[in-house]
């Protein structure tokens, strides 16, 4: 079943299509990969699906409902969480502060509470438990280092437990025991009911742990299927080469 | 969620904040200090100094609420400032409120009529980031000044308005001054206070860091932006309101001062801009200095000299202000206390081994 889908989306940032009447369908309960050559059109995929960005044209849905011109914010609220290519942390704030911050409940009068109420703490701490950073909880994030930061990320995004987890990146600058780390979490919460859609250039990473992958080239979708045949199919091949596969054989 | 560490098991950080007793220690003195300082130095010279710390001290701590927590530098909070200074010249003549205990009535509705006014404000400037939001709120200060030299049928143009003194006697003319402000100051601090430890400022914190991502996090950014401004307006207009019942007079070109929020920018920075007390000790020290030497050297302006040294000397030796700075060694010290410990734990066993 379908859960986050984009339909003939089109975005071009002056004389650059970033994308192309893209359409890409997310399957619930899935890790879901996103893959392409460098300037295919991912991130923008991204902004566009966590309204960063206004598509020119086509639209987003998610369940069904359509969130073409949502903000950030009500992307968010819906259960559509997202993590960046370069991590995104509040660094003059500290680790466990950064998480409480997307534990936030909305409306004026749970405002004025205190942010550090025990039941959220307790919720905060348990996601900084699953991440392992628990015992840097009252440094400044900033101090992390860049995996850290990632996992850190992660966490935050973790406890506001979104429906999707839109990953950009998530490999991009960790060592490979944190990476294998990480991917054991994305593998448990996906357990727990989470659909994942990742953005990765490793291609072990992404083979070994997603169900589907979707291939992109030049802003629109080029093919979607299982790991295995992606990683075999020549139009892939070609795109990431550059070589004419028919031609090579 | 499923976690593979329990709670019992969890690692406990180790505590950096400066313990309680030495916190509320700090601040039962300091409260008592500023309880007594008008009663202990009677002269009418040093509590006019007084007068003065607790009129910036309201003020730098609702700036601060503000710019400190999200980190958008206003200069251009002498607007609210200035209508603070207007409302109370304004309607103590309109409603014929005789000089006196009753003036201090003034001071809600000066803050409310800063409040509303921040609202539109608020709307329009809050729509920019950084540099041209700093722009803006310079403008819209030299703005709202023209409105008071020009609009004179109200303001009285560059002729001014007079507000009516009391006829109390010089001994104890400035103690209601002091008092009620520094009353008001403590609200501002405990409101303050309160914003840091809620949802709320939280939410200001990582406008602070990271605007974009904390709208990605599901924080209505322009809300919280707006009733952040519209706080500390609230407190500007309560200053201006007894700046302008103290002084007895209201022009232009002092209601509506681009040299006022530069007085509160190097305020707040000196102290700590953007944690509690910083803003508060910067204006305890910075404003009495002020005070001494317009005294010391009359209206020579000289202070402006000792601001511009004294910038310069903060961004280099304390760049995050005093506040922090002691947060630093404290932490510093915190840190060097459980590598002793530790050292202690790994060469303990060692040791014993040895004897063996």
């Amino acid at each position: 079943m379908t859960l986050l889908g984009v339909n003939n989306i089109s975005k071009s940032y002056g004389g650059i299509q970033a994308l192309r009447e893209c359409t890409m369908n997310f399957q619930e309960g899935a890790i879901n990969g996103l893959i392409g050559p460098n300037g295919s059109g991912k991130t923008t995929l991204f902004n566009v699906m966590t309204g960063y960005e206004t598509p020119d044209s086509g639209t987003v849905t998610f369940r069904g409902n359509d969130i073409t011109n949502a903000t950030p914010d009500e992307v968010f609220a819906s259960g559509i969480g997202r993590t960046f290519q370069l991590t995104r942390i509040f660094p003059r704030l500290t680790v466990i502060e950064n998480v409480h911050i997307a534990a936030q409940r909305q409306g004026f009068l749970a405002q004025l509470r205190q942010w550090s109420q025990p039941d959220e703490r307790a919720r905060a701490l348990e996601s900084l438990d699953f991440v392992g950073l628990t015992k840097l909880s009252r440094e400044p994030a900033g101090s992390l280092s860049y995996g850290q930061q990632k996992l850190l990320e992660f966490a935050f995004i973790m406890v506001a437990e979104p429906k999707v987890m839109l990953l950009d990146e998530p490999a991009g600058g960790v060592n490979p025991t944190l990476l294998k780390h990480l991917g054991g979490r994305i593998k448990e919460l996906n357990k727990s009911g989470v659909t994942f859609i990742i953005v990765e250039h490793d291609m072990e990473f992404v083979m070994g742990i997603c169900d589907q992958v979707s291939v992109m080239h030049q802003g629109h979708a080029l093919l979607e299927g299982k790991p295995d045949i992606v990683r075999n199919d020549p139009a892939v091949l070609e795109a990431y080469l550059g070589t004419d596969m028919s031609e090579a054989e | 969620m499923s976690t593979d560490i329990t709670t019992s098991q969890r690692p406990t950080p180790p505590s950096y904040e400066v313990p309680k007793v030495y916190r509320y220690g700090a601040l039962i003195v300091g409260f008592f200090v500023l309880v007594i300082f008008p009663l202990v130095f009677n002269n009418p010279t040093i509590s006019t100094i007084g007068v003065f710390a607790m009129i910036f001290l309201m003020a730098v701590t609702g700036w601060n609420i503000f710019s400190g927590y999200t980190g958008y530098i206003a200069l251009g909070h002498a607007v609210f400032f200035g209508i603070g200074q207007y409302a109370t010249a304004m309607l103590s003549s309109y409603w014929h409120i005789n000089p006196g205990m009753w003036t201090f009535v003034l001071i809600p509705v000066s803050m409310i009529l800063a409040g509303v006014a921040a609202i539109p404000i608020g709307f329009m400037i809050l729509r920019v980031r950084k540099h041209t939001f700093i722009v803006l709120t310079i403008a819209l200060m030299f703005i709202f000044q023209l409105f008071a030299y020009n609009l004179r049928s109200w303001t009285g143009g560059s002729q001014g308005l007079e507000v009516g003194q009391p006829g109390w006697d010089g001994s104890v003319f400035n103690l209601p001054y002091y008092y009620v402000g520094l009353f008001v100051a403590i609200i501002a601090i405990i409101t303050s206070f309160m914003i840091r430890r809620s949802k709320f400022g939280l939410s200001l914190l990582a406008i602070r860091d990271d605007e974009d991502r904390a709208r990605s996090l599901g924080i209505n950014t322009t809300r919280s932006k707006l009733i952040a401004f519209i706080i500390s307006a609230v407190f500007l207009g309560a200053a201006g309101c007894i700046y302008a019942m103290f002084v007895g007079s209201v022009y232009p070109q002092f209601s509506f001062d681009p040299a006022f929020d530069l007085e509160l920018s190097i305020m707040a920075f000196a102290g700590g801009l953007g944690t509690i007390l910083g803003p508060s000790l910067g204006a305890l020290i910075i404003s009495a200095a002020q005070q001494y030497f317009l005294i010391s050297f009359g209206g020579a302006n000289v202070f402006l000299i000792v601001y511009g040294a004294l910038f310069i000397v903060i961004l280099r030796l304390l760049p995050g202000g005093v506040v922090p700075a002691i947060s630093d060694k404290w932490r510093s010290h915190v840190v060097r206390k459980e590598q002793r410990k530790l050292d202690a734990e790994i060469q303990g066993p060692a040791e014993g081994g040895a004897k063996k």
